[in-house]
């Protein structure tokens, strides 16, 4: 399964149950493309288990604010709709797949 | 995909480059402003063997046209990160990203004495990209600590977007936009709680929700989570391997004397070892 976009509307529906993973993104920044193939390739190795999503901050700013998100690409990790965790700038696939094996 | 992503573009960084392309691999340069560097602020250098008398500037053009002629790619721009995956380094660039087989580490010194707070704060109001981060505050006050000769234009890139901005620095800057206040500060801490609430710049306070912190290039471990030092300097082999497989370091960055004609050697000794490591991981694979 591939990544899951998300909007500001569809947002707390689809991260109401159980663990997710969001990654707020723009298409103007640097590491956030260098971050892209690694969050789609979790969203296949977890697929099932946990919900992997992007929220594209320039489409998006309202979520961004929400969540405050103040430099991008954040990743912020949600269970049943409630942040536990985030991660700020990119890191290497272990860090992410670290909190969602600690918390699945 | 290139073959080597050299990070400077120094005598170190474009004789990587040079001895690289002599190999044939493709090899792209990526270096921060030109009037950054340190052989740029040379006024005249006297023991670079057969160019006595020479100006740092006229030295750097010459090596930047060599490295052009050799076929090298130079882009512009800072580098933000560098991941490894696999054979392949990821490299964020601004708001780009590139792909290369090997590195070579070719910054310079930089002196990565952290500002109070900087640590502390970073991804809760402090940032290194303008351009990555500058959309986020569109509408609230920022201060831009400029270290880069670059950093200006960044300020003045912040502004249009609709950022508040304050420019710090402690020398005056050029071309900043004149709705643009400056405050001379050495040394600027950044004060919070949960987040950036301000900037102490002196004898000034600015309150702002964002710190942009503009130098010319990142710290080596910044750059590169878990890359080996030794005191201060990047730890290197004969090879100028570093700790990390697939990346080089060479020039200031890996070490004393700080000398062009020992930049100029390593960078070579690190193209070639570069050049032997990509066509080692490109047999294993064909």
């Amino acid at each position: 399964m591939s990544i899951i976009h998300l909007t500001n509307e569809a947002f707390d529906k689809a991260v109401s149950n159980g663990i997710s993973m969001v990654d707020f993104w723009a298409s103007w920044c640097g590491p956030c493309k260098m971050l892209a193939p690694v969050m789609e390739d979790l969203a296949g190795k977890y697929e099932g288990k946990a919900l992997v999503g992007k929220v594209n901050v320039d489409d998006e700013l309202d979520l961004a604010r929400r969540f405050g998100v103040m430099s991008i690409p954040t990743v912020v990790f949600l269970k049943d709709g409630k942040e536990f965790d985030r991660k700020v700038g990119v890191m290497p696939p272990q860090a992410y797949t670290a909190v969602l094996d600690g918390n699945l | 995909m290139y073959d080597i992503a050299v990070i400077g573009g120094g005598p170190a960084g474009l004789s990587a480059a040079v001895q690289a392309r002599a190999r044939g691999k493709s090899v792209l340069v990526v270096s921060g402003d030109r009037r950054d560097n340190a052989l740029y602020k040379t006024p005249q250098i006297d023991n670079y063997l057969g160019f006595w008398g020479i100006t740092g500037q006229e030295l750097l053009d010459r090596f930047h046209a060599h490295a052009a002629e050799a076929g090298a790619e130079e882009k512009e721009g800072r580098v933000l990160n560098i991941m490894p995956m696999g054979d392949t380094f990821y490299l964020s660039i601004g708001s780009d990203m590139e792909q290369a087989r090997a590195v070579v580490l070719a910054t310079g010194v930089v002196r990565a004495n952290k500002y109070p707070g900087e640590e502390a704060f970073l991804g809760r109001g402090v940032s290194y990209c303008a351009t990555c981060d500058g959309m986020l505050y569109r509408g609230k006050e920022v201060a831009v600590i400029g270290k880069a000769a670059d950093a200006p234009q960044e300020a003045n890139y912040l502004q249009e977007l609709g950022c508040k901005v304050t420019y710090v620095s402690d020398k005056a800057p050029e071309h900043l936009r004149t709705d643009i206040p400056f405050v001379k500060a050495p040394r600027p801490e950044i004060l919070g709680e949960q987040a950036v609430t301000g900037l102490r710049a002196g004898s000034v306070t600015i309150p702002c929700e964002g710190v942009f912190i503009l130098r010319s290039s990142m710290a080596p471990a910044d750059l590169l989570p878990g890359l080996a030092l030794e005191e201060g300097y990047i730890r290197v082999d004969r090879n100028m391997a570093t700790s990390v497989p697939g990346v080089f370091a060479a020039g200031d960055c890996a070490g004393l004397p700080l000398q062009v004609s020992k930049a100029v050697g390593e960078g070579l000794v690190a193209g070639l070892r570069a050049a032997e490591y990509v066509d080692q991981i490109t047999n294993q694979k064909g």
